[in-house]
């Protein structure tokens, strides 16, 4: 108002005017227009490159940006027993993943320090995975059940800023049977591993997967593992999920799988061998249907369900009692006395002795220039007494009588010297000395001197547990050898093995391991009261295949492992039982475990029989129930006295 | 007597345009942010732009001349305010810009636009001769360069660095001897790699090098220029439409309600949209060149040509920060960025551009 004023006053005065007058800058606004114009169409140019020249590029980015593909993991299927009763189930947890669509190397120390990681294994995993040209989609799992405090820190750092790479992911983890119940048929879980991506078995799978590594697991892998499925979702800058986009790929569950175990059975048995080192495996002669196997000491099939740590690995790797080895499989160990069944048997099949050949027993007997020991003096045994008393001279003189490549014939006959077929991974042979097997292993020639202590299963001969009892039970059932397994349907089956066998002569040997438990013989502890039980005991000196390549000499002092096989009932066996205690102190022991497993059959096998409202009164078994260790099964003895 | 012929003469054009754009910027705001925890800004803007329409009325009253006749008394205010906001102001997101209570803060720098686009009109209408003398540059100059740096303190770059078009375009329009423009460039070119090492701090000096080469670092400076052009791009021709951009509803986009508004316009609404909102500005732009040309004496001309220029400066920094053709200095996009303060400065600026118009025939 004042400027205006003043102009007023001067009456607009001619310098007034100039001064005020803005045509002088009319030619500069026209030039601010043309700037702007150009300030203008410099944007318009920008959006244009942007929007309209190449935005297929922006929009991949974009979709980058706010896409993730984010795997859905199949859950395994489920190990069932025989009864349907759940051994191996699942549980929820959360596993860590790193996205390898956004993954930065150097966000590594962060995350490895955030969740208390091993920054060096982490990153020697992140480069296996981008080594190995696994599909770019496919995340690395690096941390499994995220306790809370973890799931924060993820949560916390999973924006686009940060970490974006870090994904949770909601997983079916394994849940195995506490104190390693049936650990070592069921076998474990684990991550495949690089060495094992480099062999034919395991080249289908890709870095990452998690696949059977042993026992049941591995050998049914197919069936139990599913096939994992992959989904699309929209996130935002934080790695929350905005929504779904699309279910590529649905994930499918892998199937259920039922073993012909029986919990009860297993229970029994796991209970009764404790933790001493040993086998046990409870077969049905009829079928090859195992209903029980167990071997101690075992491990904790859990510590495998996530990676297992090192230590804990290591720890299992350097137990002197060797956890991981399924003693009833891998075990080889010298039969010891239980060969004395096969060897009467033989003798009498190869017509070397008859019903009548009688030994007189002082307490050993000589044999090419050499004195071999009996146990005990047993006088003049024949035919039952001998493998009732489990007289040593008689087989002596048995074997003296044979020549090795028959008794060898008799022995893989039975089943011995070549694997069951059994449907698990790892499986040993054992060992049936021949003239052949001599020459292949020592190049050197049968010495007829070496016959006699295979003739009460000592020197080279070494068997499985589960050899044992397939052996002894297809005997019994009449000299029928099914194939041993552990899965009902699917299970690849080799024919039935008939043994062409005088029936005659099979009656004899099995009254004579009727004798050993029922007659005062060597295996009364396994005797049970209105069951017919025969079986047989044997201890067996230590002898490992090394030792007998450096030279074992026969009479050289080791610590005895103890076997008892039973089998029940005498005329038309049903189950069938074979343990074994490695450096037996406890041998006395062997005996009353099978007929403690052989108990619980019959004791089962009754009480189905019962009427029908008293089974449905009979508490219905939990699938929690079954996962508790087994020392919280009761003890058949306890349950009907 | 009325100072002014009619409220007919008031700029309607200008009101239709600028609320055309306050419209789209509240429609964008809502975009961005409705499943947020900033949910209520678009209701606050539509109150800000409310609170807005009246400042602009108040400003178009007050004769420009009275105003320009209190300029001492409104620059030094301007400069005590600076003061007192650096050494009491609050402070919110590392940086002393508001005054006020936590709820209830006005970002005084903005307003300082006003004063500064005031103070070079009256000195440029005051010059004793035709020619603007280097005294009166350093005179001026230094006059300017005191909020600049005051506000550069805060500090807040972008908005000291509005200051300077200001200056800039009134000393064009006066009339710089071209021996004295090279003498400008000259110390300028010397004094910027002293600026760049000396006075600028680490995270700014980020935003040059990221500016210069965004790839070089993804997830600090130059992730918001990248995420930003992937918006700009995904957007494509005709947008992938409203509250659908994944850019901007994910929060890849920052802030995509403040600085970074027209990228999530862009990618919402397209390259179409971008011309028309482009064009709105430019219509808008031309209204104030075309109210300056017709402004009764030369205050009013480098009133609204300040206004222009400033105006100018803020579309050309920001919009070109979001295609990547700026450095990112943080100046909100005039009347769309959520905002209080910016909205009420540009309306109270629109209102002077008014003020102007409407005394163009009282001579």
């Amino acid at each position: 108002m004042k400027l205006h004023a003043d102009r007023e006053e001067q009456g607009l005065p001619a310098k007034g005017l100039l001064r005020d007058d803005t045509k002088f800058a009319s030619g500069k606004i026209a030039f601010f227009q043309y700037a702007a114009v150009g300030v203008f169409l410099f944007l318009i140019t920008g959006f244009w490159d942007l929007q309209v020249r190449n935005p297929q590029v922006y929009q991949e980015r974009a979709m980058e940006n706010s896409i993730k593909a984010i795997p859905v993991l199949a859950p395994r299927g489920k190990i069932l027993d025989r009864d349907g009763r759940v051994i191996v189930d699942n549980h929820s947890s959360f596993s860590l993943f790193l996205s390898r669509e956004n993954l930065k190397m150097e966000h590594l120390k962060p995350i490895a320090e955030g969740l208390n990681l091993d920054y060096d294994s982490l990153v020697a995993r992140v480069k296996r995975f981008q080594s190995r040209g696994a599909p770019q989609y496919q995340p690395i799992a690096i941390k499994e059940e995220l306790t809370p405090a973890e799931l924060a820190f993820v949560e916390s750092h999973k924006d686009a800023d940060t970490f974006p790479e870090l994904e949770v992911i909601h997983v079916q983890h394994r849940l195995y049977p506490r104190d390693g119940l049936a650990a070592h048929v069921i076998g474990y879980v684990g991550e495949v591993s690089e060495a094992e991506l480099n062999t034919p078995e395991f080249a289908r799978f890709h870095q990452g997967d998690v696949i059977g590594k042993d026992g049941i697991e591995r050998q049914y892998n197919d069936i139990l593992m599913g096939v994992d499925g992959q989904r699309r979702v929209e996130v935002d800058s934080f790695g929350n999920e905005r929504g779904v986009l699309a279910e590529d790929k649905e994930a499918i569950p892998g199937k259920n799988l039922q073993l012909t175990i029986d919990l009860d059975l297993q229970a029994v048995a796991e209970l009764t061998l404790e933790n001493r080192r040993g086998a046990v495996v409870a077969l049905d002669p009829r079928s090859g249907e195992v209903l029980a196997m167990v071997s101690r000491p075992a491990f904790d099939p859990n510590l495998f369900a996530g990676r297992i740590r090192s230590k804990d690995w290591k720890d299992l790797i350097d137990n002197p009692d060797h956890p991981l080895l399924n003693r009833a499989i891998q075990a080889q160990q010298a039969p010891g006395s239980t060969f004395k069944p096969i060897m009467l048997l033989a003798g009498l099949e190869s017509g070397a002795i008859d019903d009548n050949f009688t030994v007189n027993c002082p307490g050993g007997a000589n044999f090419y220039g050499r004195f071999f020991k009996c146990w005990q003096r047993h006088g003049t045994v024949g035919i039952h007494t001998g493998l009732v008393h489990s007289c040593d001279t008689f087989f002596y003189n048995i074997a003296n009588r044979m020549d090795i490549d028959d008794i060898a014939h008799y022995a893989e006959m039975v089943g011995y010297g070549h694997k069951t077929g059994i449907d698990l991974p790892h499986e040993a042979e054992g060992v049936v000395p021949s003239r052949k097997w001599k020459i292949r292993n020592f190049r050197e020639k049968w010495y007829p001197g070496e016959n006699i202590s295979v003739g009460i299963g000592q020197g080279a001969t070494t068997v499985t547990p589960l050899q044992m009892a397939a052996a002894i039970g297809g005997m019994a059932i009449g000299g029928i050898w099914n194939q041993p397994h552990l899965v009902r349907e699917g299970a690849r089956l080799v024919p039935v093995r008939h043994g062409e066998l005088n029936q005659e002569n099979i009656k004899k040997v099995v009254s004579g391991m009727y004798g050993v438990v029922n007659e005062g013989g060597t295996g009364v502890r396994a005797h049970l009261p209105g069951i017919d039980v025969c079986g047989k005991t044997g201890s067996a000196q230590l002898v490992s295949n090394d030792a007998l390549r450096a030279g074992f000499k026969q009479g050289q002092s080791m610590k005895d492992n103890a076997w008892f096989v039973g089998f029940a009932p005498c005329n038309s066996p049903e189950i069938v039982v074979a343990t074994l205690f490695e450096n037996g102190e406890h041998g006395q022991l062997a005996a009353p475990i099978v007929r403690d497993v052989i108990k619980a059959y019959f004791d089962k096998k009754q009480r189905l029989a019962q009427p029908r409202e008293q089974i449905a009164s009979l508490p219905a078994p939990l699938p929690g129930q079954l996962l508790r260790p087994p020392t919280a099964v009761q003890p058949p003895g306890a349950s009907n006295p | 007597m009325p100072a002014y012929r009619s409220v007919r003469e008031f700029d309607w054009l200008m009101l239709v345009l600028s609320s055309a754009i306050c419209a789209l910027g509240v429609l964008q705001i809502f975009s961005a942010t409705h499943d947020t925890h900033y949910s209520d800004a678009w209701w606050k803007q539509v109150i800000w732009i409310l609170a807005g329409f009246v400042a602009m009325w108040v400003t178009t009253l007050i004769d420009y001349h009275t105003l320009l006749g209190q300029i001492p008394i409104l620059y030094g205010l301007s400069v005590t305010t600076l003061i007192a906001t650096y050494v009491l102001g609050m402070s919110a997101f590392g940086s002393r810009r508001w005054i006020g209570t936590t709820s209830y803060h006005l970002q005084v720098s903005e307003f300082v636009k006003l004063v500064v686009v005031l103070l070079v009109a009256r000195y440029m209408t005051e010059l004793k001769t035709e020619q603007f003398e280097l005294i009166d540059l350093l005179k001026l100059g230094g006059l300017v360069a005191l909020p600049t740096v005051l506000v550069m303190l805060q500090p807040d770059l972008g908005t000291a660095l509005t200051y300077l078009p200001i200056l800039a375009g009134g000393i064009f329009l006066a009339g710089l001897r071209w021996q004295y423009a090279a003498a400008i460039v000259v110390v300028v070119a010397l004094v910027l790699p002293v600026a760049y090492f000396v006075v600028l701090k680490d995270y700014q000096r980020a935003r040059v090098i990221s500016f210069l080469d965004p790839s070089q670092d993804p997830k600090g400076s130059g992730y918001q220029v990248i995420q930003s052009k992937i918006a700009v791009g995904a957007g494509a021709l005709w947008g992938r439409g409203v509250t659908k951009g994944t850019q901007t509803q994910g929060r890849f986009l920052p802030v995509p309600h403040k600085d970074f508004i027209f990228s999530a316009f862009a990618e919402e609404h397209g390259f179409v949209g971008v011309i028309v909102l482009l064009g709105l500005y430019f219509l808008l732009l031309m209204q104030i060149v075309q109210n300056a040309q017709t402004a009764p004496d030369r205050a009013g001309m480098y009133i609204c040509m300040g206004i222009a220029t400033l105006l100018l400066f803020h579309v050309l920094v920001n919009v070109g920060m979001v295609v990547g053709r700026m450095p990112v200095t943080g100046i909100p996009l005039p009347l769309m960025s959520s905002g209080g303060s910016n909205v009420l400065a540009i309306f109270m600026m629109l209102g002077l551009v008014n003020n102007v118009r409407l005394r163009r025939f009282v001579n």
